[in-house]
């Protein structure tokens, strides 16, 4: 099977579904003839036109509310925000908008749309280059959000959200975009071409959302974790030697509760990852269904380990990002508890 | 250098205030039929002068006159008087529903009846309005049923939004008119969206954007003129100056510039002034610019000078903020009687039949309002089912919803 970087893939999923469905439309800020900054696009409008594949002014509130318009036309426009540091112009018309238009309109129109935004940090991005904005979608009812971590589900993932009939929010780690990253940044990163996970199918497929896939089965406890934070897990579950089963959540919503559930009931603890800051991030959601849920098979309190609760900087960049060593602390913590 | 003193900063207020006498001698009235009818392809730079005057059929006499005259028979224009008039009764009577707390909310239209009545039949089937809280003209005009609105302002059990949306803010894909959103300028983007989807499936339906006075500071109307300028989409522009932004006059949003319609030059966008309460001159103005539009020829901005001669909506008591007889001091008159004078001129038309037909009209809004209380009002009578809040949210129901509607016991 062909082995594709996660830029690759989520290229290859827009050209699969621009190609069976004239409908599909792609553009954004840079999209169009360069491809976009991240090559995420890249070929696309050669081979589709500029009427599928387009660059769009810098306007990122145009951009997603021309692409509700096009979506209430009959359209399925599969948008892109530079980065998702600068969804915030796009806030109003995505949370009162694209993700309420089926609900108030009793399905007269519909919002078929994804947007594309690459996230997280780890990069060196700084404030505005690093966020993980996740939680600030997650509250709102009416969107789907989808992270994914491997170039395999990038592409399965995507194409399901282009397929999805309402709104979606496609995060897209950029840490991950050539290869797996545990957060050794002092060690050479390896690129997908040598991950299983960087095996890419060719031609149509999808990974469903509202599913998550455990990345390690184990018996002590459950890591809750996606994005780069998958692999940040497991590089502490092999350095701390514990026994954990990694959940990587995929979709965060719609949630796939009952694979969390029944791990936790498993294993009686649970630690939750993620780059994003703390308070009132999408792990307090998290700690709190598992709390409601396993509140009789718990044996610790459920642990968080998450971005601080400071803007993303530059020089501590990895005294901010959640790596193995707190993670691995975590870990022993909980086990100690 | 010479030195400029302290800065002082700057808050535009409108002529007169509550207790003053109205005061609209600022605005400049063009004569009816003065100004030019250019070709649609025209350069807009050449029609600049358009966004700083005011493009008017009806005369004082009630005479159609000039270039833009003459589009419409005498059966066309006697139905758009009673659009109008419909519509102004619709208002009255749920004005008053509201008062007798049979609903919680409501908005009128009156004195800008002629904006979206006469847009409307300006526009082909097929093509799409994304309209403001202010354009139930569009609805009337196009045929759609008074009782399916009125389910929707009392939220009752036949409501089509299932009670999920609040009064006045009605959708109806079939009758070109998108879903209205609380939040203010949203759909003018989007209506450009909607046009550029036309465009990029070849097809040829058009979009109309509507968007008031005050909303037009909002950033998605820049969003929107940078869009459609730069896709050339068909889409009509529309911007409603009423005066009035609840209590906010015309001037806040507008600042120095002279004119909302002169906004769209910059953009490159052809743009135009028109008497919003002249029926014949917003119809005229709305064909030009949807032919433009259906001709691939790009956007047109149309600015229509009105007056909100009501309160901002059934929350609002404006001798607040401006004075009590401002309205009748407009100098554009009311939208109904300058037609009504006009199809009197023609001879198709007499008072004692506009009597009869304001008769025959309120008798037809209270029969809607009967049926449409029989099947229930905000507080009595049937309602939406409570299941209803959960449901059409997402295509299929996710698991979490699920869990809700059963804690919810239903």
């Amino acid at each position: 099977m062909p082995r594709r970087t996660m830029i690759e893939a989520i290229r290859d999923a827009m050209d699969v579904s621009m190609g069976r469905d004239s409908k599909v439309v792609v553009f954004g800020e840079d999209v169009g003839f360069f491809g976009g900054v991240f090559r995420c696009t890249q070929g696309l409008q050669a081979k589709y036109g500029k009427s599928r594949c387009f660059d769009a002014p810098i306007n990122e509130s145009g951009i997603v509310g021309s692409a509700i318009g096009m979506a209430a036309y009959g359209l399925k426009p599969c948008v892109e925000i530079q980065f998702a540091d600068y969804m915030f112009p796009a806030y109003d018309q995505l949370t009162q908008e694209a993700a309420r238009l089926r609900y108030r309109s009793n399905g007269d129109f519909t919002c078929p749309i994804v947007v594309r935004m690459p996230t997280g940090g780890g990069i060196f991005g700084g404030q505005t280059h690093s966020q993980s904005p996740e939680a600030l979608f997650t509250h709102v009812s009416g969107l789907k959000t989808v992270v994914p971590s491997n170039p395999h589900d990038a592409k399965g993932l995507l194409i399901a959200a282009i397929e999805d009939p309402d709104p979606v929010i496609f995060l897209e780690p950029k840490r991950l975009y050539n290869g797996p990253f545990d957060g050794h940044h002092d060690r050479p990163v390896t690129p997908w071409s040598k991950h299983e996970l960087g095996e890419v199918a060719d031609g149509h497929y999808t990974v469903p959302l509202g599913k998550a896939a455990i990345r390690r089965a184990g018996s002590a406890l459950t890591v809750l974790a996606y994005g780069t934070m998958v692999y940040v897990a497991q590089a502490a579950v092999e350095e701390t030697g514990i026994d954990a089963e990694i959940i990587d959540l995929r979709t965060l919503l719609p949630l796939d509760l009952d694979t969390i559930v029944a791990s936790v009931r498993k294993t009686g603890r649970c630690v939750i990852v993620h780059e994003a800051t703390l308070t009132s991030g999408f792990g307090a959601e998290l700690s709190a269904l598992v709390q409601e849920n396993c509140f009789y098979h718990l044996e610790a309190p459920v642990a968080r380990v998450a971005g601080w609760d400071t803007p993303y900087p530059h020089a501590q960049e990895w005294d901010y990002f959640p790596g193995p060593a707190r993670v691995g602390r975590a870990l022993i913590e909980t086990m100690e508890a | 250098m010479a030195d400029a003193g302290m800065l002082r900063f700057h808050v535009p207020e409108p002529e007169v205030r509550p207790g003053g006498t109205p005061d609209f001698s600022n605005v400049q009235i063009p004569k009816a039929g003065s100004v030019p009818r250019p070709d649609i392809d025209v350069d807009p730079r050449t029609i600049r002068d358009h966004a700083f005057s005011i493009i008017r059929v009806l005369n004082r006499n009630g005479e159609a006159v000039g270039p833009w005259a003459g589009l419409l028979s005498s059966d066309e224009l006697l139905a758009g008087l009673r659009h109008m008039m419909t519509l102004r009764t619709f208002d009255a009577r749920m004005q008053m529903a509201q008062r007798q707390g049979k609903t919680s909310f409501y908005m009128q239209h009156l004195g800008e009846e002629a904006v979206a009545c006469a847009f409307r039949k300006a526009l082909e089937p097929g093509d799409m309005n994304f309209p403001t809280y202010r354009q139930a003209g569009l609805l009337i005009a196009d045929g759609y049923p008074m009782v399916t609105m009125m389910n929707q302002i009392y939220s009752n059990e036949a409501d089509p939004l299932k009670g999920r949306q609040l009064p006045v803010m009605y959708s109806s894909k079939e009758h070109g008119f998108f879903s209205i959103s609380g939040n203010l300028a949203t759909q003018y983007i989007q209506a450009v969206g909607w046009a550029m989807a036309s465009a990029i499936s070849n097809d040829s339906k058009i979009a109309a954007a509507w968007i008031g006075d005050g909303s037009t500071a909002e950033s998605d109307f820049h969003s929107a003129l940078v869009f459609a300028s730069t896709y050339k989409a068909p889409v009509v522009l529309n911007v409603v100056n009423n005066q009035w932004a609840i209590s906010t006059f015309q001037g806040i949003a507008r600042g120095g510039s002279g004119t909302f319609a002169a906004r769209g030059l910059g953009f490159g966008i052809p743009s135009l002034r028109v008497d919003g309460n002249d029926y014949l001159a917003v119809h005229a103005v709305a064909k030009w610019a949807a032919e433009r539009a259906r001709n691939n020829l790009g956007p047109t901005l149309v600015e229509y000078v009105t007056y909100r001669a009501g309160a901002h909506s059934s929350s609002d008591d404006p001798s607040a903020y401006r004075p009590k007889t401002e309205s009748d001091a407009w100098p554009l008159g009311d939208p109904i009687v300058r037609l009504k004078n006009h199809l009197i001129q023609l001879g198709v038309w007499s008072d004692e039949r506009h009597a009869q037909a304001e008769a025959e009209i309120l008798d037809t809004v209270i029969a809607a309002q009967k049926e449409a209380e029989s099947h229930g009002t905000l507080h009595a009578g049937g309602k939406p089912s409570t299941r209803d809040m959960f449901e059409g949210l997402y295509a299929e129901m996710p698991p979490h919803l699920r869990r809700q509607r059963q804690q919810a016991g239903v």
